[in-house]
């Protein structure tokens, strides 16, 4: 009687159960959802043996590399590492909602002010009993890197790399040219450079980023760490006159950076410097990666931004610091937090940087011996620090400075002139920001 | 799945076996439409309509309603008693003195002029042409329809690779990739919005081609034999009989087009994720929703503006048609 029905109401037999095949698959995806949305955390609950991790290092170098830090730690403990791995950008779009979620026990994180928004927001368990094994192993500058606001640690280093200006030795050398120390040394250096047919300043802005790291660098020379810090976290304005005189100084550069920046990647930008038809390039020492020639590589060196203030030197390095922290309420805490006191051990990093040679250890006691000559610079520039900065991005509010910092540096590059209406209209929004939560 | 379905077997067997049930079945039929439905047979029914009911409202209407509601407050993404509400107060930021969005409501209506003025005709055009069973017919028509079957993305990618200031296709042939006389497609606001529009415009007039293209078969081809007698040139045939009766592929073309305008979103989003002169709003509610620290509440404001502005265009359309249909 269900196959006719005259009503044709009734479904045929197959049919119903394709239907109802239908109605379990969107049972299934119905409780696939909030999955989705946790991420996919871990079932492992109950297992004592076993810590999970979510990691952001999806590309195959860091990514190897962290493998083999959970594997030596396997074989020295007998803990296994469970690792989580997501796409990184990914990863850092969802990290809200992962937290929220049920996150992994440890997850790899970046060091600064958006480590201690999550801290703030109660989405990281406090680790001091961490940091009383490992505190020794670390500068006091990333012992400050690793502290909420509340004073309590909340994260583990294990790599970093500094900021600087990129040059080609080879090029310093022909022209006779002499690394500046002081700001007006640097000025007369662009002004030569643009003479002898150079581009000055390499300049790549199309993905809103790399002017962020420009102007970090003149602020905390000409204004110094703690009022850098104070600009970051809202509390300064940014109609400060000290502000001002940060984007005069940028402006009197302007002229020397390469023409067209916003519709140019960091990766066409460090050609230009990789094909010595631009004389300077100021990035992280990731730039590196593009210059896939040895010969090109060994030839590549930096120096530290010059200094402006004397009062300030050249004391404040930028230095982006990856690393760990650990979820509000892991599964298997106790073996958690062994694994954070191992990650603070010279030994993993020194695992890590066999993999990853593009940049240098957290920690001052770790092996040093197999550094390139870059980064042994990198190495000193860091340690020889009195403050370490993040990068814009990392040392203020991201939804910040992704949407109003990035299109207004943009901007300030082609219209260095406005620049007083664009502070304003920064610090107004800034404001409401700052106030929401 | 394959479990679910094992289950569902014995079932399916238990039915009463047939014989005397159809017989009976079809004695009571007169009496009444209960006794056509089963117990299962409700049950089936309830899924079949309740189920996709309860899935189109918890995902289309209360997310979106979530949304408008969640424009007045300010959130974080950070357990639901962040939830702070501000009444008007995003709106009032957005509308005095977010400096992206001004622009990015501009260039959506210019999104949609340039859709309209341009590759509508010239889709329009390449239709007729192909409509006259020209020789490779087939040929021209599969080339120009290609770039809609690419998506969006990979179109940003194929056009950057012209476009790029240093390295693309324009500036090398021209030699403007040189100091002093340096042209950038990408990051001069004069420039990137219209260097995007050709991308989307390259696109667009296939798509508008396919449509006319289905429209003019439909086109019976007594009418223009009846116009060629009556001694009217082609353009006279095309402008007083052709053209009318493409009416309903107007309207088709004129819907698509606006939803090809409000939705503009992948193509700016890889070629420069709206910078300076390519700001539109689906991108400023992306970039204030999806993110670390989110701004929920006032991306949640654009993307109410983007509902009205669709609304105005929707809504119209809607009462129209329903007039045609009542009148028919």
């Amino acid at each position: 009687m269900q196959h006719f029905t005259p009503s044709g109401l009734s479904l045929p037999s197959p049919n119903r159960r394709t239907l109802l095949r239908g109605i379990g698959g969107a049972a299934v995806l119905g409780a696939g959802i909030p999955l989705l949305s946790a991420c996919g955390g871990s079932g492992t609950a109950s297992d004592p043996k076993t810590v999970t991790l979510g990691s952001k290092a999806s590309d195959p170098v860091p990514k190897k590399a962290f493998a083999d830090i959970y594997a030596a730690y396997k074989k020295k403990s007998g803990i296994t590492v469970d690792v989580n791995t997501k796409d990184s950008n990914t990863f850092q779009e969802q990290i809200n909602s992962y937290l929220q979620g049920t996150p992994d026990d440890v997850f790899t994180w970046f060091a600064g002010y958006r480590m201690q928004f999550f801290a703030a927001k109660g989405l990281a368990t406090p680790i001091d009993d961490v940091w009383k094994t490992i505190g020794d192993n670390f500068p006091e500058a990333m012992h400050k890197l690793s502290k909420g606001e509340d004073g309590k640690y909340y994260f583990v280093p294990l790599y970093t790399y500094p900021w600087a200006i990129f040059y080609r030795k080879s090029v310093f050398q022909e022209k006779g040219y002499e690394v500046p120390t002081k700001w007006d040394d640097f000025v007369a250096l662009c002004k030569q450079m643009k003479k002898d047919g150079l581009v000055p300043i390499a300049f790549g802005d199309k993905d809103a980023w790399p002017a962020l790291g420009t102007f970090d660098q003149i602020n905390f020379r000409a204004n110094g760490y703690d009022f850098h810090v104070d600009l970051m976290a809202g509390k300064a304005s940014w109609t400060d006159a000290k502000v001002r005189k940060a984007f005069d100084l940028w402006a009197e550069i302007l002229p020397y950076h390469q023409e067209g920046a916003v519709g140019r990647t960091w990766q066409d930008a460090a050609q230009t410097l990789a094909s010595k038809k631009a004389g300077m390039y100021l990035l992280g020492t990731f730039v590196a990666q593009q210059f896939t020639n040895k010969a090109d590589l060994d030839d590549l060196d930096f120096f530290a931004f010059p200094e402006i203030d004397p009062a300030y030197g050249q004391d404040t390095v930028e230095a982006p610091t990856d690393g760990f922290m650990m979820s509000k309420s892991p599964k298997n805490k106790a073996e958690a937090v062994k694994l954070l006191q191992y990650l603070g051990t010279p030994d993993a990093e020194d695992i890590y940087l066999k993999s990853d040679p593009s940049v240098v250890h957290a920690s001052t006691k770790a092996d040093t011996s197999s550094y390139t000559a870059l980064q042994k610079k990198a190495y000193d520039m860091i340690s020889g620090a009195k403050s370490l900065t993040q990068f814009m991005d990392r040392d203020s509010r991201p939804d910040f400075t992704s949407t109003v910092m990035q299109p207004a540096l943009q901007k300030f590059i082609r219209d260095p002139k406005g620049v007083d209406s664009l502070l304003s209209s920064i610090e107004r929004q800034k404001k409401t920001i700052f106030a929401s939560s | 799945m394959t479990t679910d379905i094992t289950k569902e077997n014995p079932e399916a067997a238990a039915v009463p076996p047939s014989g005397a049930a159809p017989a009976e079945n079809a004695k009571k039929v007169p009496q009444g439409h209960r006794r056509l439905l089963t117990r299962r047979d409700r049950i089936t029914l309830g899924f079949m309509a309740g189920l996709p009911t309860i899935l189109h409202i918890a995902l289309v209407w209360v997310t979106a309603l979530a949304s408008i509601a969640l424009a007045f407050t300010t959130w974080d993404g950070i357990g639901f008693d962040s939830i702070k509400w501000v009444g008007l107060q995003n709106f009032k930021e957005l509308f005095e003195q977010n400096p992206q969005f001004w622009p990015a409501v501009q260039h959506n209506v210019i999104w949609f002029v340039v859709l309209i003025v341009i590759p509508t005709p010239l889709g329009l055009f390449l239709a007729v042409q192909l409509d006259k069973k020209i020789r490779f017919s087939r040929v021209y028509q599969t080339a120009f329809f290609l770039p809609v079957v690419l998506s969006m993305a990979v179109i940003g990618f194929v056009w950057q690779l012209i476009y790029n200031p240093d390295t693309g296709l324009i500036n090398s042939i021209i030699g403007a990739n040189e100091p002093g006389k340096y042209i950038d497609w990408i990051g001069d606001p004069d420039l990137n919005l219209w260097a995007i529009l050709v991308a989307a415009s390259w696109r667009h007039t296939g798509y508008m081609m396919i449509l006319y293209l289905a429209g003019l078969k439909g086109v019976d081809p007594s009418l223009r034999e009846a116009s060629s007698l009556d001694g009217a040139n082609e353009w006279q045939t095309f402008k007083n009989v052709i053209f009318p009766t493409l009416r309903p592929t107007n309207t088709v073309v004129l819907v698509v087009t606006i939803i090809e305008a409000l939705r503009a979103f992948d193509l700016v989003f890889v070629f420069n994720k709206g910078a300076e002169g390519t700001e539109l709003l689906s991108i400023l509610v992306t970039n204030n929703i999806i993110g670390e620290s989110s701004r929920i509440g006032y991306g949640s404001a654009i993307a109410v503006v983007l509902l009205l502005i669709s609304l105005v265009v929707i809504i119209p359309y809607l009462v129209a048609t329903f007039r045609k249909e009542r009148r028919a």
